[in-house]
């Protein structure tokens, strides 16, 4: 059902030398003249996207990028990007119900996420913003295990060792160090496993993404720098964080840098092999903007019609990653109708274990404030810890001494 | 002007940005979402629309780059007001404010003023994820060159802010956010107090409790209960934090004879610790207990589940002031 077959990966690596150094160089192809007098139009975007699946569900060619996949792996990613969409809408619901404090939705990303995160290997290391919720499905986290947080139950949730999939980093950027530092680990362990970073185009602004560049680079890092340009950081739209198309940053810190249709499956899952490819054979980092659209609001808290316009939004749903792909499959004959039905009912049985699993999650105990404050321990938590206890059983005391009289 | 009957925190915040903008051209507003969305919490709410994105200027997402412009713009003659939109993404900008904003006036021999004014929502106590909820204010008040100021209702939030903007000096704001919504009478005629004073919110005569920001209404409902229970509670409001207003705790600990000091930050090596000390040695006479301190533990701020184990309430406060009671 998945992509990650060891034959695909096998292949990829066969021939990896001979295209990655092909690969490496598509920022070339901008001419910065251009860009400078054109701005940020949208002829501008097109030229640059590497694309294999048109909006219409057509099959395309890209020079630097191809992909040749079997029906099964086919249908394993319109599974991935449906049953992603059921949990974030079935996640987006239980915070409306009152079940999650908040709610970051990837809808309209499914692509970005679900290609880049099926090009993984399972020694990759990924390090996640907040809303990569597709690529922890790819890297098989129990999708309940990201509500703890949203929930308020817990900062975390699950252990960033067993999948290698890190937690979820909330102060924007901070995480593309941290890969690339896990990155420079891997390359003086000798290795050959590749990292992968996650950040959204306003995450771009910030100077630990500017420095996690100039780190990588300087050390040739195996890392790969993942930016879903989803065209808005809460309500500032990219042209508040930049005047260059991002995947052109690159280019100045010494590294490739590719803008990928992110609402295409089979690019996104292209680009980023050829990527983690680079990295694994000692070529260090590229970045990728994957081109998609956040089609929800930022957060649960967040109204978006306060910024944005019900046009753009519009414009992008015709470009819709499911639909796409599920148009090709269907032309192709990939897919019948059994098929599809099939998923649905998947799909409708992971929002029913979803939901169970939410309202079931039971709130942390309250000594749980104290625990893991240290590794080693700390003599001022277990005083603290124990000052608590005390408190707290005044009051069962208080109560049963009520219940007696 | 007007004097508004109630009005929230976040309404009066608001309308000082405004009065500040208008009184001086050289004002402005810096910072993530400001401008057409009014902030996450709406508090710089049509502003934008009124004075324009000269003035109001909605930023990259990049911390240290804000504060650090803001600097360069208040060396330009201008007065530059900066939301940082949570307590917890303040750190990547705490560098600029620290070694840069705090030091300037300092060693440019006095020459050159950096007015900058920081408004930060800080504090706990509304569901949030991580980062959303904390209360940083000691690591501010230990850095020389900073002014701290934070208020607990509208006319202060009000005049408190257009005081920190006309100041010459860099001024870190921390406005309660689970207060934002809150109603209170907004004064806008008689002069304010001054910025830096403290303000007895509630008189009593057994007992002081010092508070600031959001914790000025759990205590004013903690004097409440006490005086129900036959004891005095003095609430004093200590509305800023560097310079903290000694003179004003002391004389009530002097009347009372017992403090209490309650904040939700961390109680190591916070303002209670630096309270308790003072007051300690002005008062040492006076006391008839151990300043006693209410606040954070030493642990990460919790989820959001847990937070209400975790900040001082109405009963935490009622045991501590029980405890300095019955010395
Ligand atoms: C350092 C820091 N500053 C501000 C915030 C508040 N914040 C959370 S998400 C966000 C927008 C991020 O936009 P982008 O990087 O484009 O990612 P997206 O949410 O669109 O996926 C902001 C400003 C934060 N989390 N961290």
């Amino acid at each position: 059902m998945t992509v990650e077959g060891t034959a695909q990966r096998k292949n990829t690596r066969g021939s990896s030398k001979r295209t990655a150094a092909k690969k490496a160089t598509p920022a070339k192809k901008a001419s910065p003249a251009q860009d400078r007098n054109s701005g940020r139009t949208e002829q501008a975007e097109q030229d640059q996207l590497v694309q294999l699946l048109t909006p219409e569900g057509e099959r395309v060619e890209h020079p630097d990028y191809s992909i040749d996949l079997s029906p099964d792996e086919l249908r394993g990613l319109y599974r991935d990007m449906v049953l992603t969409r059921k949990f974030d809408a079935e996640a987006t619901t239980l915070q409306r119900q009152g079940e999650l404090g908040l709610w970051a939705s990837l809808l309209g990303q499914e692509a970005a996420q679900i290609g880049s995160g099926r090009a993984l290997r399972d020694d990759d290391y990924v390090f996640p913003t907040y809303r990569e919720h597709g690529v922890a499905w790819c890297r098989g986290v129990d999708p309940t295990n990201l509500l703890g947080m949203f929930r308020g139950v817990n900062h975390g949730g699950w252990d960033p060792n067993t999948n290698n999939f890190h937690l979820y980093t909330i102060v924007i950027g901070s995480q593309t160090l941290h890969a690339t530092g896990y990155a420079m680990g891997v390359q003086k362990d000798g290795a050959d496993s590749a990292v992968i970073a996650y950040f959204g185009d306003g995450a771009s602004s910030q100077g630990d993404v500017a420095e996690s560049f100039t780190f990588s680079a300087v050390y040739n890092a195996p890392v790969v720098f993942f930016c879903q340009n989803n065209q808005w950081a809460i309500s500032e739209p990219t042209e508040k964080q930049t005047r260059v198309p991002l995947y052109q940053r690159a280019r100045g810190f010494g590294f490739p840098g590719v803008r990928v249709d992110g609402n295409d499956v089979l690019a996104c899952l292209a680009v980023t092999r050829a990527a983690l490819e680079r990295a694994r054979t000692g070529q260090g980092p590229m970045l990728i903007e994957a081109f998609t659209y956040r089609m929800g609001a930022h957060t649960t808290s967040d109204d978006p019609t306060k910024y944005r316009a019900d046009e753009e939004r519009e414009a992008w749903e015709a470009k819709d990653p499911i639909l796409r792909l599920r148009t090709y499959l269907e032309s192709e004959g990939i897919v019948d109708e059994a098929y599809l039905a099939s998923i649905d009912k998947e799909s409708d049985a992971l929002g029913k274990r979803v939901r169970d699993a939410v309202r079931a999650m039971p709130d942390p105990d309250d000594m749980a404030i104290f625990e893991n404050v240290y590794a080693d321990g700390h003599a001022l938590v277990d005083e603290e810890r124990a000052q608590f206890a005390a408190y707290q059983a005044s009051f069962v005391d208080a109560d049963a001494a009520a219940e007696g009289n | 002007m007007a004097v508004f009957e109630k009005i929230t925190i976040a309404k009066a915040i608001n309308e000082s940005l405004r009065a500040s903008m208008e009184a001086d051209p050289k004002v402005l507003v810096m910072g993530e979402d400001v401008g057409k969305l009014g902030g996450v919490f709406r508090v710089t709410d049509g502003l934008q629309k009124d004075f324009g994105d000269d003035r109001v200027i909605d930023t990259p997402l990049a911390e240290s780059g804000i504060v650090g412009t803001a600097i360069g713009m208040a060396l330009r003659g201008y007065r530059p007001v900066v939301e940082i939109q949570f307590d917890g993404f303040v750190f990547p900008a705490y560098d600029q404010i620290v070694t840069q904003l705090a030091k300037m006036h300092a060693r440019a021999l006095g020459k050159v003023k950096v007015p900058v004014v920081i408004r930060i929502p800080y504090a706990g106590g509304i569901g949030a994820v991580e980062h959303h909820s904390e209360s940083p204010e000691a690591l501010f008040a230990h850095v020389a060159g900073l002014k701290i100021v934070t208020p607990s209702n509208s006319s202060d939030a009000y005049w408190m802010l257009q005081q920190a903007i006309a100041g010459d000096d860099p001024v870190i704001y921390f406005e309660p956010k689970r207060r934002y919504h809150d109603k209170s009478r907004l004064d806008t005629e008689s002069i304010p107090d001054p910025l830096h004073k403290a303000r007895i919110a509630q008189s009593g005569a057994d007992l002081t409790l010092a508070a600031y920001g959001p914790m000025v209404k759990v205590c004013l409902d903690v004097a409440k209960v006490a005086s129900e229970e036959g004891k005095s509670v003095e609430v004093v409001d200590l509305r800023s934090l560097s310079p903290i207003d000694f003179d004003t705790v002391q004389s009530s600990v002097e009347k009372t004879g017992r403090l209490v000091v309650v904040h939700e930050a961390p109680v190591f090596f916070g303002a209670g610790a630096e309270i308790a000390a003072r007051i300690t040695e002005r008062c040492f006479y006076h006391l008839e207990a151990p300043v006693l301190r209410v606040g954070g533990f030493h642990s990460p701020y919790p989820p959001s589940r847990l937070e209400d184990e975790y900040l001082p309430g109405l009963d935490r406060v009622l045991d501590a002031v029980d405890r300095a009671l019955a010395y």
